[in-house]
């Protein structure tokens, strides 16, 4: 179970959002830019700090305001992929994909670093440095650097924004496969429909900070005419920059 | 010349590890009394050099306040000594070094160490396995610019610690003295040629050396 409630007022924008969802699979958190979806995934992250709220994963209690509860990112085991990679540029990509999982105790893997290489198809890759990656490769290294902590769940903020569309059928499948190959829950922010048709088993509509609905991306799909619904955010998002 | 090396190699690596650790606290920390700490390292870089000398030895001299107790306490004493002239140089040479830094430091993206955190690095394993590391070009430009400024130091030096022969006669003061007596004009010409040779030498290799680290971290 994903069971996430947080309130953050930032400047003069609110983020008032909870959602709850099966932990098990993909969980696509949707909307346009804006929306607060990435504010979302980063107090899940434990990199910003709610001021109210509560974060519970599959039973585990990351964050409670009223007991007092925040535990640090550096604990949570949470493997996030961000849109822009963010590989070590000083470290070799063999470095990079072991930095975290030599932090985690060995008895807690599960896990292996052939498997993951040998999935992503980056063994070629190890002992160049990430600047001598195109782009579809260094978001598979950051996959297979987060998936190398074991983590409890996997974050990911529009990881495929930044690549182009070869590059993105070049990415989109490993993600497909990871809630099965390794069991890993996943949340996705994406403001692409596409993208969330692919994946998502769970999904989660945000909109001005809020969460404005939630269940299985299927029956979300058929009652929201998800289709029609993003292509008026994305035309609202076009007038609103417009002007 | 080997005891201005000697003065201003132990002034760098005396001040190194507090000019990183400063450094990084003014580049990722706010807190009260900042622009005052941030006003009090730079304080040498505008002061006379001789006022801080003064100020030297007033705090450090045998009789001074911190002086008289760390002689008393430990058996050091940095009057009169080559120490004392390491620490002036220091004193004086900090400011760059903390600048040179701190620049560099504020320059390594903090998206690195947010994601450094998320694969499960603490706060100090993040400074020293992703922020030091990428900052080093900086700081390696900040070591030799404080070299540099060290072996040129002369006023605080000769306010803090005088002018003793083999003990705290770097090469400013050398020269200084060979130009005080007749006849000390091919000397001072000597030391006018060894001071430019190393500062270029100086120079040279801080701007070869960063290059070089920027290319290999960058890849």
């Amino acid at each position: 179970m994903l069971d996430v409630t947080v309130k953050k007022l930032q400047g003069t924008f609110l983020v008032d959002a909870s959602f709850r969802t099966r932990g098990t699979g993909v969980t696509a958190l949707h909307g346009r830019s804006g929306a607060g979806k990435t504010s979302v995934i980063n107090m899940v992250a434990g990199l910003v700090r709610p001021d109210t709220g509560r974060i519970v994963v599959n039973g585990r209690t990351y964050f409670d305001s009223k007991n007092g509860i925040d535990i640090p990112p550096e604990k949570r085991r949470f493997g996030y992929i961000f849109q822009d990679g963010r590989l070590f540029s000083h470290l070799s990509v063999q470095s990079n994909l072991t930095y975290g999982m030599k932090l985690v105790p060995s008895s807690e893997r599960f896990v292996a670093f052939d498997q993951v290489v040998e999935m992503l198809g980056i063994k070629h890759l190890l002992h160049r440095r990430p600047a001598r990656l195109s782009g579809g490769e260094k978001q598979r290294v950051a996959i297979g650097r987060a998936l190398l902590t074991s983590p409890h769940l996997m974050l990911m903020d529009e990881p495929l924004a930044s690549l182009d569309g070869e590059r993105k059928s070049e990415v989109l499948p490993f993600i497909a496969r990871l809630p099965k190959e390794f069991s890993v829950p996943i949340l996705y922010v994406s403001h692409s429909v596409e993208e969330i048709l692919n994946l998502a088993d769970n999904l989660v509509i945000m909109d001005s900070g809020r969460t404005i609905a939630m269940g299985e991306a299927q029956d979300l799909f058929d009652r929201f005419d998800l289709r029609s619904f993003a292509e008026r955010c994305e035309m609202r998002a076009v007038v609103s920059v417009g002007t | 010349m080997s005891l201005s090396l000697w003065v201003s190699g132990w002034a760098v690596a005396g001040s190194l590890s507090p000019g990183i650790f400063l450094a990084w606290l003014l580049a990722r920390k706010t807190f009260p009394g900042k622009v005052i700490l941030d006003g009090l390292i730079h304080l040498p870089l505008v002061l006379p050099p001789v006022v801080t000398g003064y100020i030297l030895l007033v705090l450090l001299g045998r009789k001074g306040y911190l002086g008289a107790w760390l002689y008393e306490a430990l058996g050091v004493s940095f009057a009169f000594s080559w120490k004392g002239a390491a620490v002036a140089s220091a004193v004086i040479a900090f400011p760059l070094l903390v600048r040179a830094v701190r620049l560099s430091i504020e320059g390594v993206d903090q998206g690195l160490e947010a994601a450094a955190r998320t694969l499960g690095a603490g706060s100090v394993r993040v400074f020293f396995t992703i922020t030091l590391p990428l900052s080093i070009p900086g700081i390696l430009t900040g070591m030799i610019l404080a070299f540099a400024r060290s072996l040129s130091e002369f006023g605080a030096t000769i306010t803090f610690v005088s002018n003793i022969p083999g003990e705290t006669r770097t090469l400013p003061l050398a020269l200084y003295t060979l130009t005080q007596v007749p006849g000390g004009e091919e000397g001072a010409f000597r030391i006018c040629v060894i001071s430019i040779v190393l500062a270029m030498i100086a120079l040279i290799s801080s701007e070869a050396l960063s290059r070089r680290m920027a290319f290999r971290i960058r890849g």
